[in-house]
């Protein structure tokens, strides 16, 4: 009754092939991202703002960035935590050699050197494909994370084997370290991760991105098509990396405060693989569902006995947390094997049709 | 229908009760949130120790009412070891003031300790975490008694020299095998390692374990069985442990030459069963429940259901040190009491409580702790105490004292605490100076 596009033409080209078509879709958009940045940091807590908010941005911009790869070029790699890891390491070294360099410089930059990594361990994807390049990304997570603990040069010889963050301030206001309010905080990795899902939508729905998709669908004939295997599969590896190495960087610098090679472990990789399969592949609003999902779900199902007034001991909490959220996850995958970004646009369609469903 | 209605009803008046009591609860109590685990791959170490520091405040609150008349208000937050989890809890706690965290983990203690100084909540990481943070100057919120890693390590070489007959000088020749933690806390020692080897004139042979790897330990193993190191030294915790001396027991490795840390258990060493008889570990307080503290826990806690934890858990190794690491809480907010003449205590005291920390022989004699513990005195510039350790054997069920107390080698610990600390400060340009005055003359 509400949500349809009945009444709303369309006189350009242009309008004809924008993202959102439908104008209630746009105002939508508005809105969330009304409450993202006026809202949220203005009646937010500090709990909601520091540990739900924070690090699921940052979770969701890896998860688009391994999106971009297994989603829509169809290549399986579990390395994205190792991908986190060479930006964050990267942005320290960056950060400890030039300290006088905006701090966001570095974070950007330190997406262009896992961005470079990550084309190297992308080169044997033009050879193998499936399970066989996951395994071959495997190794990538298994010797970054081992160069992580083992070269000392990288964590400047601390004798705890961590990185720890200084602080930095950005036109006068602190924004890492611990005398940034979370408010800032927030607002650098909203700012970031809104700029970054906005190019990346206009990649995925551009030139490159059906590159990408037809790889996807059946490289041999997107090959007779004229498409270049070899630097449309680099390419992939190579903006999944930064956005991996970007979302890395800001895991450290932002949401952590300092870390241990073991932040970068293979459940990470694991956990973002899981982020993108139940989001929804191929879809960067997908990726958002399944960080929140992953990550915020267990936050709610934890707090909930405390709110209800149950007094439950702490570890059961913890093992209930994992029993619900585990279900849960099956069954969405039940419900929609496609993801939560699918079930959304079923859901969407119904809307449409309501309260005269034919 | 009606009953229905009556007891929704009930319901809600009970919860807007509850509400509205809360916080005037919250007022006349000391907030002290417990980081635990008795989840995940190190809940083996975790849930005694999580059992002994609830179960002494516990008592505290259901003996005395409290500290000072003042009930203590006990949480537990469950980290799973995990540093985001821990990073969580931290948060989640930190609109109820706490008066102290204890993180209970190397890697959430690296993140919170720049955070200490402007959250003004004390950190207490009791013998781990950064061992530079026993320098109070550079780091007035952080404490970490009774002993660094560092400490630690001299100690056990110390040993291993009377051991062979003497003095210091006796290491030279010998072959030292370093089995640890591939993480902050097990590569710690390394940069003292390698200084004493140059000073003593041993060799030291490293074998990593990686966190993930902890169960799966045969490759270092047969490296051990290679090299043949004259003792083994291991830095472990969690999974880790059980399984390495598990691995020492096939390949036949003397037991009584393979020296721990503090962090084993009896579980840990019971699992290998009777080859595991001889094997080692540090400790700096007693490991039996023949003491009146624990006989009030019995009494007060466990025999009324209070407790989590089994009968035959009370009194053992990691248990009781949750008992003095909350022995250290509870008689740093004590201390705090005296010093400010608050009945409430906040952060800020609390730090105040712990710089002023004194627990002698006497005072551990009124805690019911006579022989439990060696006395413990903190200052504004030690946060640490760099108290001496003894050697206790594994005998097949229990850990029994071998040896007398060993003092930990303070002329090489120092320096290399200094220049630590001096580099923390100066790789965070914006580290604050300590502002903060001190309560005890020097």
């Amino acid at each position: 009754m509400f949500y349809r596009e009945v009444g709303q033409f369309k006189t350009s080209y242009a309008a004809d092939q924008a993202i959102f078509p439908i104008r209630q879709d746009r105002i939508g958009l508005a809105l969330i991202l009304l409450v993202a940045f006026v809202a949220i940091p203005l009646l937010g807590g500090e709990f909601l703002i520091a540990s739900v908010m924070i690090p699921f941005l940052i979770l969701a911009l890896a998860a688009i960035g391994l999106n971009i790869l297994i989603g829509y070029t169809g290549l399986i790699s579990l390395g994205t935590a190792a991908f986190m890891g060479v930006g964050a390491y990267a942005c320290y070294k960056l950060s400890t050699l030039f300290p006088q360099v905006n701090i966001l410089v570095w974070i950007l930059t330190s997406g262009f050197i896992a961005c470079a990594v990550g084309v190297v361990f992308g080169l044997p994807s033009l050879r193998i494909k499936g399970f066989y390049l996951a395994i071959a990304t495997l190794a990538a997570q298994f010797f970054l994370q081992w160069c992580f603990g083992r070269v000392g040069w990288l964590y400047n010889y601390n004798p705890s084997g961590a990185i720890e963050v200084p602080g930095h301030s950005l036109f006068g206001v602190a924004v890492t370290g611990p005398s940034a309010t979370p408010v800032t905080r927030y607002y650098v990795v909203l700012c970031i991760v809104v700029a970054m899902t906005w190019i990346a939508s206009n990649l995925v729905h551009g030139r490159i991105g059906r590159n990408w998709m037809a790889v996807r669908d059946m490289d041999i004939a997107a090959q007779l098509m004229g498409i270049r295997l070899l630097p449309a599969k680099l390419l992939a590896f190579a903006v999944s990396s930064f956005y991996a190495g970007v979302a890395g960087a800001l895991m450290v610098f932002i949401w952590l405060g300092a870390a241990e090679p073991e932040a970068f472990n293979i459940n990470l990789s694991f956990l973002l693989l899981f982020m993108v399969i139940i989001g929804g592949l191929g879809s960067l609003l997908g990726s958002f569902f399944g960080a929140a999902l992953i990550h915020i779900l267990p936050i709610i199902v934890r707090a909930a006995p405390n709110a209800l007034g149950l007094s439950v001991g702490s570890a059961t909490v913890e093992h209930l947390t994992y029993v619900i959220t585990g279900a849960l996850i099956i069954f969405f995958l039940i419900v929609e094997p496609h993801g939560l970004a699918r079930l959304w646009q079923i859901g969407k369609q119904k809307l449409r049709a309501w309260p005269f469903p034919y | 229908m009606r009953t229905l209605n009556k007891a929704a009803l009930a319901l809600i008046a009970t919860t807007a009760l509850t509400a509205s009591a809360l916080p005037a609860a919250a007022e006349d109590s000391i907030f002290v949130p417990l980081f635990t685990y008795r989840t995940g791959p190190f809940a083996g170490s975790g849930i005694s120790i999580a059992d002994g520091m609830h179960d002494y405040l516990s008592m505290l609150n259901e003996r005395d009412g409290g500290i000072g008349g003042v009930k203590i208000a006990v949480e537990e937050c469950e980290t799973g070891y995990d540093t985001k989890k821990g990073l969580e809890c931290y948060e989640a706690v930190k609109p109820k003031h706490p008066v102290m965290v204890n993180p209970w983990s190397t890697g959430i203690t690296l993140s919170l300790i720049p955070k200490a100084s402007v959250d003004k909540t004390p950190i207490l990481s009791m013998a781990y975490g950064l061992s530079a943070s026993a320098m109070g100057d550079i780091f007035p919120w952080v404490f970490n008694p009774p002993d660094t890693y560092w400490d630690g390590m001299s100690m056990i070489l110390k040993y291993i020299a009377a051991q062979e007959g003497g003095g210091m000088e006796k290491l030279k020749g010998k072959k030292i095998g370093y089995i640890y933690l591939d993480a902050g806390f097990g590569k710690e020692p390394l940069p003292f390692l390698e200084q004493l080897q140059k000073d003593y004139g041993f060799e030291t042979k490293l074998y990593p374990v990686a966190p993930a790897e902890m169960q799966n330990q045969a490759a270092q193993w047969l490296n051990v069985r290679r090299d043949r190191p004259d003792y083994m030294v291991m830095y472990g915790w969690g999974a880790l442990q059980p399984t390495a001396i598990k691995e020492a027991v096939k390949i036949n490795y003397p037991m009584e030459k393979f020296l721990s840390i503090w962090w084993p258990s009896e579980e840990d060493a019971k699992g290998a069963g009777e080859g595991a008889t001889g094997f080692k570990t540090l400790n700096w307080h007693a490991a039996t429940a023949n003491f009146p503290v624990i006989a009030d826990i019995q009494k007060h806690v466990a025999d009324k259901g209070k407790s989590q934890a089994p009968k035959a858990e009370i009194g053992t190794v990691l248990y009781n040190r949750g008992v003095y690491n909350s022995m250290l809480i509870a008689e740093a907010i004590r201390t705090a009491q005296k010093i400010t003449g608050k009945k409430v205590v906040d952060g800020e005291d609390v730090r105040r409580g712990l710089e002023g920390l004194n627990v002698d022989a006497a005072r551990l004699k009124e805690l019911g702790m006579d022989g439990f513990a060696g006395p413990i005195k903190l200052t504004c510039a030690d946060h640490n105490g760099h108290r001496p350790t003894f050697i206790q054997r594994f005998d097949g069920t229990k850990y029994v004292k071998v040896s007398d107390w060993i003092e930990p080698l303070n002329d090489k610990v120092e320096p290399l605490l200094q220049a630590d600390a001096k580099a923390y400060a100066e790789k965070n340009p914006s580290w604050p100076k300590r502002t903060e005055a001190c309560d005890s003359k020097p």
